[in-house]
């Protein structure tokens, strides 16, 4: 019985502070959807972090894992947006739709869509990171670093999104290295890790001792540290599963944004955006640089990674040539974000056909 | 490209290393079968082994409870299947089903706190004898103790049903389980004990994912492995050595398809990658036409309640 007592007291404190939070956060209760499960450790695992991070701005959060991009979107978002959520962050590209159309039933309640284009009500707004950035600084690090001129990139699915990664990469390894030669396997897969293990020791056999990742697990940076070759974390900072090959990460940190548009739905300042965060707004995040590289090269991708934040330099500079030799981008000019959102053409210097 | 000796031998021991999760699987699975019990739930039960497996690894940091134990869980979950299938005279297919969503579920609850945690090294054995002999080194060499375990289990299980008594009556009990029973067999308790004995082939085959493979925890990482494991078990027409050529075949051309992928080769990835079951499922219908011998070695109660002894 005294146990019981102890729990029920334990257990009403914890109740009192639920609902004083929720009380002095004015009742503003935000929800996300997933595509994948939180326990991915790589897109949804960052977004859960963002989500956390509202929750601990004194927000009640809501989330729900592994919606599929598909009618059960619209069920989903209809039942959240029914149930009192005050804004909805459907997180992943093929909500657009389902989010447009629920959103117009819902004038009321906010959306915000990830990496997608479609704001066909007032209250719908995208937002997406400018991950192509931060694909620059592995590049300009790769191009360094490799000896056998050889560097591997584990690709995921041909989208738009990683067509451009793959080519701000190249093209910033070929501007310190003109003989650097980027061979890209297409794992077909987000995470997979045996799948993406089997991509990379393919790459690693074909000499590559470099390896870039646009798919989510830590089975490729595991593996470079097995092979004694370089990596890169994806999504976040992947340093401890490697700590020999991970040079650096590209971290999405989401947080800073969640909280910034809940807070403005709690103030009544919430309007419609399209937002395209990079480095320079914090979106995007460069890890720790590791001490293995040279000190000239850390000093380099500093710089870099300063200009990149402040504009002065754009990952997409002209001259950009695609694969045949016909000007992308003409000399001193940079692509524009249109171009960069259905960019599906492989740059001069890539190998290979994007698949269809 | 390179092409030199230990080019090869390294592919082919990578190869093998993703054959090795299909082989555990694929023949535990078969010794299920044969006796009749159809079970569907190798992918849950593979991913409750992998994450047992990672989640014992982390806190205790012993290989032989974490092994041992990832086995363990793969005997108590499929404790459930046999305990509906058998006791409460279930349908098969069903239960095995709710079995693999039952697994997904749980292991990612459990798992919940070992994301992001990176797995300890597994220990190799003959390490240093590697890099003497060229080709075969990489390939004989430097493995986990699971990797010889893997390779060694279709001989001893083909063994087992041809030769040995307890083989004998497994067959007997997936063959004519009315039969068996007027034997004096207890083809309950036979069924029982070929369905744990699956649960711990499937658990350890997880176990080798999550610890040796790719030594981390990850949602759904098992990534439909235990699928391909149930149809190899058929297409090899409950054949342990054919396991062992399927397992072989699908885990080699899923790395020569990235091979490919990397020289250049201009055939659409989408092929490449549909290749490994088209392939594997050609092959092994091919080696396996001998419809004699497919009447044989199939059990030919499998996925039939038995509920004679009581």
């Amino acid at each position: 019985m005294h146990k019981f007592f102890i729990r029920f007291f334990v257990s009403s404190l914890v109740l009192l502070f639920t609902f004083t939070v929720a009380a002095i956060a004015k009742d503003v209760k935000a929800a996300f959807v997933y595509i994948g499960p939180t326990g991915d450790h790589g897109w949804t695992y960052q977004h859960d972090v963002g989500r956390k991070a509202v929750e601990a701005a004194g927000f009640k959060t809501t989330y729900v894992e592994g919606v599929p991009e598909s009618a059960d979107a619209e069920r989903v978002l209809r039942q959240l947006a029914n149930s009192g959520h005050d804004v909805i962050f459907t997180t992943s590209f093929g909500y657009m739709n389902p989010t447009n159309k629920v959103a117009k039933e819902f004038p009321n309640v906010k959306f915000e869509h990830a990496t997608g284009y479609k704001r066909e009500h007032p209250n719908v707004s995208t937002y997406a990171a400018r991950f192509y950035e931060g694909r620059t600084i592995l590049g300009t690090i790769a191009g360094t670093m490799t000896k056998s001129n050889v560097i591997g990139y584990v690709a995921s699915f041909p989208i738009p999104e990683v067509i451009r990664g793959i080519n701000s990469f190249t093209l910033a390894a070929q501007k310190v290295n003109p003989n650097i030669k980027t061979k890209i396997v297409w794992a077909f897969t987000w995470y997979d890790p045996g799948k993406e293990a089997e991509a990379a020791k393919a790459l690693i056999d074909q000499g590559a001792d470099v390896i870039a990742q646009h798919t989510d697990s830590t089975a490729i940076v595991q593996i470079a540290e097995k092979a004694g070759v370089y990596a890169f974390g994806q999504a976040s900072d992947m340093d401890k599963f490697a700590p020999k090959a991970v040079l650096t990460s590209v971290e999405n940190n989401w947080g800073p944004y969640y909280v910034d548009r809940v807070k403005a739905v709690a103030n009544g300042t919430w309007s419609q955006k399209d937002t395209w965060h990079g480095i320079g707004d914090g979106m995007v995040v460069i890890s720790d640089l590791d001490s293995q590289m040279p000190a000239d090269l850390r000093s380099k991708v500093k710089k870099l990674q300063a200009d990149l934040a402040s504009g002065k330099v754009h990952s997409f500079t002209g001259p950009i040539y695609d694969q045949k030799g016909n000007l992308m981008v003409a000399e001193g000019k940079t692509a524009d974000d249109g171009m960069l959102a259905g960019m599906m053409t492989y740059v001069k210097g890539v190998e290979g056909d994007i698949p269809k | 490209m390179i092409i030199d000796i230990n080019f090869i031998g390294l592919i082919i021991a990578s190869i093998m290393a993703s054959a090795v999760p299909l082989i555990l699987a694929s023949c535990g699975e078969l010794i299920t079968e044969r006796s009749g019990v159809l079970n569907l739930g190798v992918e849950g039960m593979m991913i409750i082994g992998a994450i047992s497996g990672f989640a014992l690894m982390t806190v205790t940091e012993s290989l032989i409870i974490a092994v041992f134990g990832a086995m363990l869980a793969g005997v108590l979950i499929s404790t459930i299947f046999a305990f509906l299938t058998q006791t409460l005279i279930t349908n098969h297919v069903a239960t095995g089903l709710a079995l693999t969503i039952f697994g997904i579920g749980i292991s990612a609850m459990i798992g919940k706190n070992f994301v992001g945690i990176p797995g300890k090294e597994f220990p190799v054995l003959f390490e240093g004898l590697k890099d003497i002999i060229p080709l075969l080194g990489p390939i004989l060499f430097g493995h986990s103790i699971v990797f010889y375990f893997a390779f060694a289990l279709p001989f001893i299980t083909s063994y087992f049903l041809k030769k040995t008594k307890i083989g004998l009556i497994v067959r007997a009990v997936g063959d004519s389980p009315e039969s068996a029973s007027n034997q004096g067999i207890n083809v309950r308790l036979v069924r029982y004990a070929c369905i744990l004995y699956g649960g711990a082939m499937s658990g350890l085959a997880g176990a080798y994912l999550s610890m040796i493979y790719t030594p981390q925890w990850i949602e759904n990482m098992t990534g439909g492995r235990g699928w391909i494991a149930l149809a190899l078990v058929v297409f090899s027409t409950w054949n342990p050595i054919k396991i062992l050529i399927g397992a072989m075949i699908f885990g080699g051309l899923t790395i020569i398809q990235f091979h490919m992928q990397a020289i250049g080769v201009r055939i659409p990835v989408q092929f490449l990658t549909a290749l490994p079951y088209i392939v594997t499922i050609i092959v092994l219908v091919v080696i396996s036409r001998d419809s004699r011998k497919i009447r044989l070695s199939t059990p030919s109660s499998l996925g039939k309640s038995f509920h004679k002894d009581n």
